[in-house]
């Protein structure tokens, strides 16, 4: 079990406070308790930047049932039930490898094998003993043309292979910072890794 | 309405019901584990799977809302098949735990299981398992078996209005649960327990106490609140196990509050088994003969106006009317039921009775409550008003301390000067009540027992009267009140007669002999210290512990009794074990002491003393059903308006878990305190 020190308090700041009512307003009067959502990710991200660990303690998710008037624990309910609310700290860099059956196909147990040796994480769920790396097992992130993928925070990194990752990783390691986010082999966004065979200039319109 | 068939059967139905509804309603028996009538639709457990003619798959037909034409069966091959496979599915991730279960015997999961299981697992995997955590000293949690119905969660949310139960995480990973781990704080939180179809919500207190059916069961009334619940005495020998709430729409639906669930441990504890008499200032066991002589001795050498009597709040008319009656042979006026001391004009039944109904709640829209905490002083009343709440237009405003009743209040003041704002318009209140067109006020007992108790419950009244609370099919004016036996003894008149003393002038010295019949919620520090004392009752608590003779009676799970709730609804509550000991039930003392005194009560059986009770109070002749009264009497109480002082209202209970004798010798009820009013709990060590 993951023992972790629950902050005792939880205030949206200045820059999440903006957010939390444009996000309120978003829903019509007396449905404001859909901006559940929005508002978990607000504190996640509130305490991303303030503490460099992207998660929901329980504190937030209480200000966050305080602020739209509904019972803690339908707030507990959406925050445990989606995954990309983390109810654990995690680490700085957080690695989500997808290991559904396309990227699996596509070798995401490279990507596994080399988020483990850079890190030093020996299974999924754990942070790196420095802090930097939680690594998790995700499903399918919708980006399987590109498989395998590696989601980094908020950002995918395609087409990896074992060599890529562990490039990638370790730039981190050394204080690089995140790379721009897409194809590691340069593909252009999901084109044929064999370049643009469709849509080319000297296709002519079906009469 | 519309019409469909059911196995061949036609039935009609009114539109918007459920399949599940339309099957019942053809006498069809549908399994389900998450539908209950009184919660919301959640059709997650699949079971109640049926065959819809056009409609190429099983449907689940809770919540399925039924067409016109609609052709339904509920027992094809298919339909067996799918509930068989639904089952093997719940199965997978149940413990076949049964022989060591509380819930065995009387398991909804294990009853289906008898038609729809496999005789043997196919599954060999690894089953999940759950931890448990602690709800409170309450219920007890084995989460492990829970099947994810959503039930538990439902009622507390719905019913109980204590959102505090959620189903956290997903998938395999699910978990019913708090999430952070506390006591549940609901006064209800007992009913979880007959909700939860398996045994993952069980009874603490009853743990691997019985098997139900080993128990006698015997129908009866609550008396630990005046809400008059039904409920069912679950016994063993000579000990009362459990006791479970009945069915009953008009009173309790099917709730039943925690401390009269649970208080049961209260009655095997501190009871008065034998008669005592004090010799040189100590109390010592005593024969009945002897305490026959000492009480006769002291009532014959004493003038009748130097003698009372106070009935306490858990005792049934029965005994009332013949306290009542044995006082009245003996010349003595000083009576009085109302131990709380308050003092207000009980002429007429509407000025004390729950005139609206129980019932009648959800015909209101607008609601204020004067002085009362009625989510302590009648949990399962307060939750018919958090139904009607629920359903929409109906506001409720509250005088008195701003307590979390579980539905939205607008808080008028805190004293008696917010009725007087109500009264002349300058609290913005008075609008929502103008504009109600059945709106209803409930008076508190707290409200009451004060010193200007009589001018507040005149106030009330004029209230009522000018906001139209009272016409011809609606009364609007209620009083709350939270001892069992209150209405009862004010419908037999169990008050000071001519010329004579209500509480307030009986201690102090008032009286030379007090009798107190099961009284123990007055101050005994006020009972004159030369006055001599006879408790009549079943526990050891403050009356006895003052007393200079106890008389062992009976509890109410051990006499047959007839109790008045505050509705004014007469039900009659059965015995379910004999008293302990040398312990009577308490009409037969007196009878038996009134023979002794020469003043023999002209009753001999308890048929005769009810025949009696009917002949002079015709309105006993009528039990369980209830006779609304009409609010078209609109002389009002007397009460000198202008005594009303402003001091705010207080709380009448304490707490809600300890009130009474029964509930006061409860460990269980002990533990509850202890886990929600932990100062409370400190101050009694
Ligand atoms: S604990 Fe019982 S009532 Fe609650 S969801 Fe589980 S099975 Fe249903
Ligand atoms: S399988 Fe990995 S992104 Fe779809
Ligand atoms: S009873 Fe219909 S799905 Fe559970």
């Amino acid at each position: 079990m993951n023992t972790h020190i629950e902050p005792t308090d939880f205030v949206f700041d200045d820059l999440a406070e903006g957010a939390v009512t444009k996000a309120i307003a978003r829903y019509p009067a007396g449905k404001q308790a859909s901006a559940v959502m929005a508002l978990l990710d607000i504190a996640q991200r509130q305490m991303e930047r303030l503490t460099g660990s992207a998660w929901v303690p329980r504190v937030a998710m209480d200000a966050v049932a305080q602020r739209l008037g509904i019972a803690a624990v339908r707030v507990y309910e959406m925050a445990t039930f989606y995954t990309m609310y983390n109810t654990k700290p995690v680490g700085k860099f957080h690695l989500q490898v997808c290991t559904t059956t396309p990227c699996w196909l596509r070798g995401s147990d490279e990507v596994v094998a080399s988020c483990k040796k850079v890190s030093g994480i020996e299974d999924f769920g754990q942070t790196s003993a420095d802090g930097l790396f939680t690594m998790t097992e995700v499903e399918c992130l919708g980006g399987c043309v590109n498989a395998p993928i590696l989601q980094i925070n908020d950002d995918y990194y395609e087409d990896l292979d074992a060599a890529r990752t562990e490039a990638l990783l370790n730039g981190l390691k050394s204080g690089a910072p995140l790379p721009p986010a897409g194809s590691s082999i340069g593909r252009q966004a999901s084109a044929p890794v064999t370049n643009q065979t469709a849509l080319l200039n000297n296709t002519k319109p079906v009469e | 309405m519309a019409k469909v068939t059911v196995d061949g059967i036609e039935v009609e139905i009114a539109n918007g019901s459920s399949v599940l509804q339309a099957a019942e309603a053809a006498g069809k028996e549908i399994p389900r584990f998450c539908y209950h009538e009184r919660l919301s639709v959640a059709g997650n457990c699949r079971m109640c799977l049926v065959e819809i003619e056009k409609i190429p798959k099983p449907v689940a037909s809770c919540g399925q809302p039924v067409a016109d034409g609609m052709v339904i069966f509920t027992d094809t091959e298919n339909v067996r098949k799918s509930r068989r496979g639904v089952m093997e599915f719940l199965l997978i991730n149940h413990p076949l735990d049964c022989p060591i279960c509380d819930q065995g015997g009387e398991c909804d999961l294990q009853d289906e299981a008898v038609s729809y299981g496999r005789d043997t697992s196919r599954y060999e995997e690894g089953k999940r398992a759950v931890a448990q955590p602690d709800w409170g000293p309450l219920v007890k949690t084995t989460m492990t078996r829970c099947i994810h119905c959503t039930r538990c969660i439902r009622f507390s949310t719905e019913i109980a209005g204590v959102p505090e139960l959620g189903a956290t995480m997903r998938g395999e990973s699910m978990q019913v649960g708090t999430y952070v781990e506390k006591a549940l704080s609901s006064e209800l939180s007992g009913n979880l327990i007959d909700l939860c179809p398996v045994g993952a919500l069980t009874s603490k207190p009853y743990a691997y106490t019985a098997r139900s059916w080993e128990l006698r069961k015997t129908d009866s009334v609550d008396v630990l609140d005046a809400v008059g619940t039904n409920i069912r005495i679950d016994a063993r020998g000579a000990e009362v196990l459990r006791i479970l709430p009945r069915l009953n729409d008009d009173v309790n639906e099917e709730w039943l509050g925690d401390k009269s669930r649970f208080s049961v441990d209260g009655l095997k504890r501190r009871r008065l088994d034998r008669p005592w008499l004090r010799e040189n200032g100590k109390l010592r066991a005593a024969s009945w003969e002897e305490v026959f002589a000492a009480v006769t001795n002291k009532i014959k050498s004493t003038t009748p106006d130097r003698i009372g009597a106070i009935a306490g709040d858990l005792v049934d008319v029965e005994s009332m009317l013949a306290l009542k009656e044995m006082f009245t042979s003996l010349g003595s006026p000083n009576l009085d039921c109302r131990q709380d001391g308050a003092v207000f004009d009980a002429s007429q039944r509407g000025f004390y009775l729950f005139n609206t109904s129980i019932a009648g709640i959800e015909e209101a829209d607008a609601l204020l409550i004067i002085g009362s905490n009625s989510r302590h002083e009648a949990p399962v009343l307060n939750a018919r008003i958090r139904k009607r709440w629920l359903a929409g237009n109906f506001q409720a405003g509250l005088i008195g301390v701003a307590h979390d009743l579980t539905y939205a209040t607008t808080h008028v003041g805190a004293g008696p000067d917010a009725i007087a704002a109500l009264l002349d318009g300058t609290h913005p209140f008075a609008e929502v009540l103008k504009a109600a067109k059945k709106p209803m006020l409930i008076l508190g007992a707290g409200a009451l027992a004060r010193p200007d108790g009589a001018a507040i419950h005149a106030a009330a009244w004029k209230l009522a009267a000018q906001f139209n609370m009272m016409n011809d099919d609606w009364h609007g004016f209620n009083v709350l009140h939270h001892a069992a036996a209150r209405t009862g003894a004010l419908d037999i008149g169990f008050l000071p007669g001519p010329e004579g003393k209500a509480t307030a002038q009986m201690l102090g010295g008032g009286v030379d002999i007090l009798w107190l019949l099961g009284a123990d919620a007055l101050d005994t520090q006020a009972i004159g210290a030369d006055t001599f004392v006879i408790y009549q009752g079943h526990h050891g608590d403050a009356g006895a512990a003052r007393a200079d003779v106890i008389l062992p009676g009976a509890a109410y799970t051990e006499k047959d009794g007839t109790y008045v709730n505050t509705e004014g609804r007469v039900q009659q509550g059965f015995i379910a074990v004999k008293p302990p000991g040398d312990a009577r039930e308490d009409w037969r003392i007196l009878r038996a002491i009134s023979a002794y005194m020469g003043h023999a009560l002209r009753y001999d059986t308890l048929q005769e003393l009810r025949a009696h009770l009917v002949q002079t109070y015709p309105g006993f002749a009528l039990t369980g059903e209830l006779r609304r009264l009409a609010g078209t009497n609109l002389t009002a109480p007397a009460g000198d308006l202008a005594a009303v002082s402003s001091a705010p209202f207080q709380p009448v209970l304490q707490n809600y878990y300890q009130t009474d004798p029964i509930s006061r010798a409860s460990p269980t009820m002990a533990a509850c305190v202890a886990a929600h009013y932990p100062t409370l709990a400190e101050a009694a060590e």
